[in-house]
């Protein structure tokens, strides 16, 4: 049959185009490693020697250590409060039939639409009417804001992805709502939990906007790379530290996107 | 109507039967149950969102007085946004380069996006995992790294100097509207690949197949099944690539320069340096109102456009 073939032939432009796309997203962002062992203070060609010094000076910086420490917390915080509101969100849209269930996912997907400077400046206001001290509290408080939408994204392609039945068989055999969750939902989404919690670290740990509004005399890891962009002779050791970044994002995303497809809806059937 | 007269003569026995009743009604209302266990999520984003948003729009009509403001209200912010030539000329900045941002990020993904969609059958996976991942790492990371290739004296003009290909950096490359177009381009691809390769993906291939089949070529199949089918894809894309750019302002700072100053850097300086908050709130909310304007107008063109087609 013609008809069908057509479509599983192959395309060797677009398989070309394809790659060059794919060099398009990775390339620009290697030559942050790349200069960071450059032994020269200008970012420019040609290369000169090989060199970890910019590495060293990175590591050896006061500063940088208070700031991934901030960044790790709010991290962490955000993952944990972004996960529990996600979890809550997407076992109530997916588990019951509610009305009006499209303008309530709305609601709770709106931050991925509006610009971040909106969101930070009108929390920024927020908080200082109400006479809050900008803190590691107010940037959490934003991140977790805009963490929710992907939290629950993730949960939910999880909760719709189980059968039911067996919450409900949980039920009959005598477990109350609390140990149905524990014995039974818990363990089936437990991997979505793991990707939701790893994703919201991610964007909190890399969140530059709302934590320029929100952050106090604390900075987390980008405010303080922002600062150190203003001075040149900085440049390398910055490079350094983002490329750091980059790898550590790159694993932890590659993870959670893992773990997701790990438990793809279809395996839960057999075997677990 | 028995339950009020029982509780009066009965208050202590009828009162448990009360509290089971209402129990009985919320175990058998799933919409409840399911209000109940959604409310803490609902509520902190819906506090979180409407709060913040209320107090923008206040601060809007206020005015700034040295570090105070004058709580009374007048519309002298948005006076000024509409009488001041700058604000207007930045507006129609950001919202040009937003525009056509969107609009290229779109074309070019929309092949990467078919291709995954319809010519990758093993390993699909790890082709929307490697075409989404950049968009996971950091967005301050990406845009420096054009900062770094870019510059006057970056990874290209270095280059092709180093080649003996040019002898004078090529000015262009930086601090240019141009430049912010590149890079805001590749720092939002992912946002465009997602909605189009779900919406290509969704298409049912026995469509394609009978057009085959009644004759037509693959230009007249892609253009009267694939292409109108795939339209809401294309439309969620470019909304989403637009809006948020719209406001974006670290590109601008970081390779914009003088002349790619947007928006959002006004706004971003009213909180800060200029430190005129209300100004800074009008001009926000100004943005945000001709950003969802535009959108709107945007959905029903579209839609007219589609129905137009079919």
């Amino acid at each position: 049959m013609k008809s069908v073939a057509y479509i599983e032939r192959q395309n060797p432009p677009l398989r070309v185009y394809a790659f060059l796309f794919l060099a398009f997203l990775y390339v620009p962002v290697l030559f942050l490693p790349l200069f960071s062992i450059n032994d020269s203070i200008y970012v420019s060609f040609p290369l000169k020697a090989f060199t970890t010094k910019w590495y060293v000076q990175m590591l050896d910086s006061e500063p940088m250590h208070a700031a991934l420490l901030n960044s790790l917390r709010v991290g962490i915080a955000t993952a944990v409060f972004a996960t529990i509101l996600g979890v809550f969100g997407a076992k109530a849209v997916t588990r019951y039939r509610i009305p009006g269930r499209k303008p309530v996912v709305f609601t709770i997907m709106l931050p991925l639409v509006i610009p971040g400077i909106i969101l930070g400046v009108a929390l920024l206001i927020l908080v200082s009417r109400l006479g809050i001290q900008l803190s590691l509290y107010t940037v959490t408080l934003g991140h977790v804001l805009i963490s929710v939408p992907f939290s629950m994204a993730t949960l939910m392609a999880r909760f719709e992805g189980f059968d039911k039945s067996m919450e409900e068989a949980a039920a009959d055999l005598g477990d109350n709502a609390w140990w149905t969750f524990w014995r039974v939902t818990f363990p089936i989404v437990f991997p979505g939990i793991l990707a939701s919690l790893l994703l919201c670290f991610t964007i909190s740990f890399d969140e530059f906007i709302m934590a320029f509004f929100l952050s106090g005399t604390d900075p987390t890891l980008p405010i303080y790379m922002w600062g150190q962009l203003r001075f040149p002779q900085k440049l390398p050791s910055v490079l350094a530290l983002g490329s750091v970044i980059l790898v550590v994002s790159f694993i932890v995303v590659f993870l959670s996107q893992w773990l997701r497809g790990r438990g793809a809806p279809e395996k839960i059937h057999e075997g677990r | 109507m028995s339950s009020t007269i029982s509780i009066a003569t009965r208050p202590l026995g009828t009162r448990r039967t009360w509290r089971a009743r209402i129990h009985a009604t919320f175990l058998r209302s799933e919409a409840l149950r399911g209000y109940t266990l959604l409310s803490p999520t609902l509520l902190v984003m819906a506090f979180a969102m409407c709060a913040p948003f209320l107090i923008l729009v206040v601060m809007s009509f206020w005015t700034q007085h040295g570090f105070d403001f004058d709580t009374t209200l007048s519309l002298g912010n948005y006076q000024e946004v509409t009488e001041e030539p700058v604000y207007k000329a930045l507006l129609i900045r950001s919202l040009w380069i937003s525009g056509t941002t969107a609009f290229l990020t779109v074309a070019f993904s929309y092949p990467m996006a078919y291709y995954v969609a319809f010519h990758v059958h093993r390993h699909k996976l790890v082709w929307i995992i490697l075409m989404t991942l950049p968009f996971w790492t950091s967005y301050l990371l990406r845009v420096f790294s054009w900062k770094v290739i870019l510059g006057y004296n970056g990874a290209i003009n270095s280059g092709l100097k180093a080649l003996g290909l040019i002898e004078q950096p090529l000015e262009f490359l930086l601090y240019s509207p141009t430049a912010i177009i590149i890079t805001l381009a590749h720092a939002w691809a992912a946002f465009a690949i997602l909605p189009l390769y779900v919406s290509l993906e969704k298409i049912d291939r026995s469509l394609l197949e009978a057009a085959a089949d009644l004759g037509d070529g693959p230009v007249a199949r892609f253009m009267r099944v694939t292409l109108p089918l795939s339209l809401p894809g294309v439309m969620a894309a470019s909304l989403l690539i637009f809006i948020p750019t719209v406001g974006d302002y670290i590109t601008p700072a970081l390779v914009g320069g003088p002349d790619g100053m947007m928006i959002a850097n006004l706004i971003q300086a009213h909180f800060g340096k200029v430190n005129d908050w209300p100004m800074g709130s009008a001009l926000a909310i100004v943005m945000m109102i001709i950003v969802g304007l535009i959108s709107v107008f945007y959905i029903w063109i579209s839609r007219k456009a589609a129905e137009r087609i079919a």
